[in-house]
């Protein structure tokens, strides 16, 4: 079974490269007959509004809200979790396509500019209790959505508390202060950060950019579930890289 | 987890200390990473970034002249005033690149304080220092910097860039200059790859870029950061051209806007840039595009190259 990696524009590569590494094939999804005979798609992390953009010019959207009512699994990774929202807020003037699947609204760019991007280890339960291995991941947020809202239907699998900076009168226009605190402060607002409903998986943060590929398993293991295959190939566990801080490509 | 990632900080002896909140390397390099297989089109108002957002490009770059007018205007071209470029960056959602001048390391400052998303040092602007580049591990904000060559681009990485671009031959819609100077670099990175590693001393002294970087893109077999092409790309051949060359995106200046349709040929080129290795998509997208830049023929000796502004 081949897993389909959404390559209209941001980091496929470093997606294809988690999935090689994990024994697995990945192929490069550009128009709507690829979707056709693969197992699984990512949507990988990108500029949103760009990739909304060059699915629309290639009509692809049709093909994709198909390909995620099929049921089967899909994964987005920061602007592949805004896509894959049912709602969104924060847009370009005049909105922008979205594929949808998930009941949630999410917010773009939530946490500010690239000057607030950042990284932070997040514990994140359901991930170790399948996957073992630290018990924290480490999440790099580059521009990265927040989910504001999650439906009934969803399972919350890791969210973070963001304190509002003081001087922050109105609710609705999100400050660039906010900043994520683990443990979670008791007060303040909390944002989820990764999701699932069924057989979609969301993730505000790139788990393609770091070394450790216990969320690309996991979102594997989805695949086993929903067809019986076994196309989880042998999880490269223990032979940890010796700069985890590498750029993975 | 301070001076994490590829290039660590020696010392702190920097010169103000700008920032409360520090900035891994990762976090900088991760921005240019989602810009991958992406556009950056030069703006010089919100009308024109609106319209480069609505084509597809994955980033804008806020200046006051596009590089073909600072050609034939002269002058001292210098950051643009951080007004318009607030303007710029209100107008989209994606992220906002401005220029600073080489070596002028309070105009990046400005920049920083404006909360731009990338500064790009660049030689298109009146060098400030012939000399010295910025020092960019003193700053949260990531930069991007131009290369001729395998050398200069880890020289660049070295001071703290988090993305290079080659530099090509900015505002002469000439592809000549970029294409020598990504030949320059993969050719340089192919010869590494196969080098015995007995050897890589002495190369790491001929191209004068520091070892550990030369052994760090011997074992990627790629440079450690996102590389981009500009200078000259002017129609959606170039820019597939620069892709199929292998660089990870590219830069479109003067190209898109001082050509007859705008707004059509910026979403040709975007969308060559995704279909890079498609011919009839190619074919297809660059049918009716109008009058693309006149270029400048670099052969003319009168004609100033940019790119040997710094080394």
């Amino acid at each position: 079974m081949t897993i389909g990696v959404l390559a209209l524009q941001g980091s496929f590569n470093e997606h294809l490269k988690a999935l090689r590494k994990l024994g697995v094939k990945g192929v490069e999804v550009r128009k709507a007959e690829q979707l056709e005979g693969i197992g699984a798609l990512i949507i990988p992390g990108g500029e949103s509004t760009a990739m909304a953009k060059l699915a629309e010019y290639l009509n692809l959207l049709p093909a994709l809200r198909k390909f995620v009512k099929s049921g089967k699994p899909v994964w987005g990774t920061c602007a592949g979790l805004i896509f894959l929202a049912d709602r969104a807020d924060g847009q370009k003037e005049g909105g922008q396509e979205l594929v949808g699947g998930i009941d949630c609204k999410v917010h773009r760019n939530y946490f500010g500019s690239q000057l607030d991007s950042f990284e932070v280890e997040i514990p994140i339960p359901v991930l170790v209790a399948q996957e073992g291995g630290p018990e924290t991941f480490r999440g790099v947020f580059i521009r990265a959505p927040a989910v504001v809202e999650v439906g009934p239907e969803v399972q919350v699998l890791a969210e973070c508390r963001v304190m509002p900076s003081p001087n922050q009168t109105n609710q609705e226009t999100v400050s660039e202060k906010f900043q994520p605190q683990f443990p979670p402060p008791p007060d303040g607002k909390v944002v989820v950060i990764a999701l699932r409903q069924g057989n979609i998986l969301g993730t505000a943060f790139h788990p393609e950019l770091t070394a450790d590929t216990r969320w690309h398993s996991f979102f594997l293991k989805m695949l086993g579930e929903s067809s019986d295959s076994s196309a989880v190939a042998e999880d490269s566990e223990g032979n940890k890289p010796k700069n985890p801080d590498l750029p993975v490509f | 987890m301070a001076g994490s990632g590829v290039v660590t900080v020696y010392g702190n002896g920097a010169l103000t200390e700008t920032s409360k909140q520090q900035s891994p390397f990762a976090v900088k390099v991760g921005l240019a990473q989602m810009l991958r297989g992406g556009v950056i089109m030069d703006v010089v108002n919100a009308e024109q970034a609106r319209i480069a957002e609505e084509a597809g490009a994955c980033a804008v770059m806020a200046l006051e002249r596009v590089p073909a007018d600072i050609r034939a205007q002269g002058g001292v071209a210098r950051m643009s005033d951080p007004s318009l470029i607030k303007e710029i960056k209100q107008a989209v959602t994606i992220p906002v690149m401005a220029k600073a001048r080489i070596g002028h390391f309070v105009e990046a400052q400005i920049l920083e304080a404006i909360g731009i998303d990338y500064v790009d040092e660049s030689e298109v602007l009146t060098v400030a220092d012939e000399d010295n580049h910025i020092n960019k591990h003193n700053f949260r904000i990531p930069f991007v910097c131009g290369c001729r060559n395998l050398g200069e681009a880890l020289r660049r990485i070295r001071e703290g860039a988090a993305m290079i671009r080659t530099k090509g031959e900015a505002g002469t819609g000439n592809i000549i200059e970029a294409v020598r100077h990504v030949r320059s670099v993969m050719g340089d990175i192919r010869v590494l790859r196969n080098m015995d590693e007995d050897e890589v001393f002495a190369f790491a002294k001929k191209i004068a870029a520091p070892y550990d970087l030369v052994m760090q893109t011997k074992q990627l077999g790629r440079l450690p950061v996102v590389q981009f092409a500009a200078g000259g790309v002017a129609t959606p051949a170039d820019a597939a051209l620069m892709m199929q060359l292998g660089c990870d995106g590219v830069f479109v200046g003067s190209g898109v806007f001082k050509s007859g349709d705008p707004a059509s040929r910026a979403r040709a080129i975007v969308q060559a840039v995704t279909h890079y290795s498609d011919p009839d998509v190619l074919a297809e997208v660059s049918c009716g595009l109008g009058e693309a830049m006149v270029g400048i023929n670099l052969n003319d000796a009168k004609v100033e190259r940019y790119a040997n502004r710094s080394e």
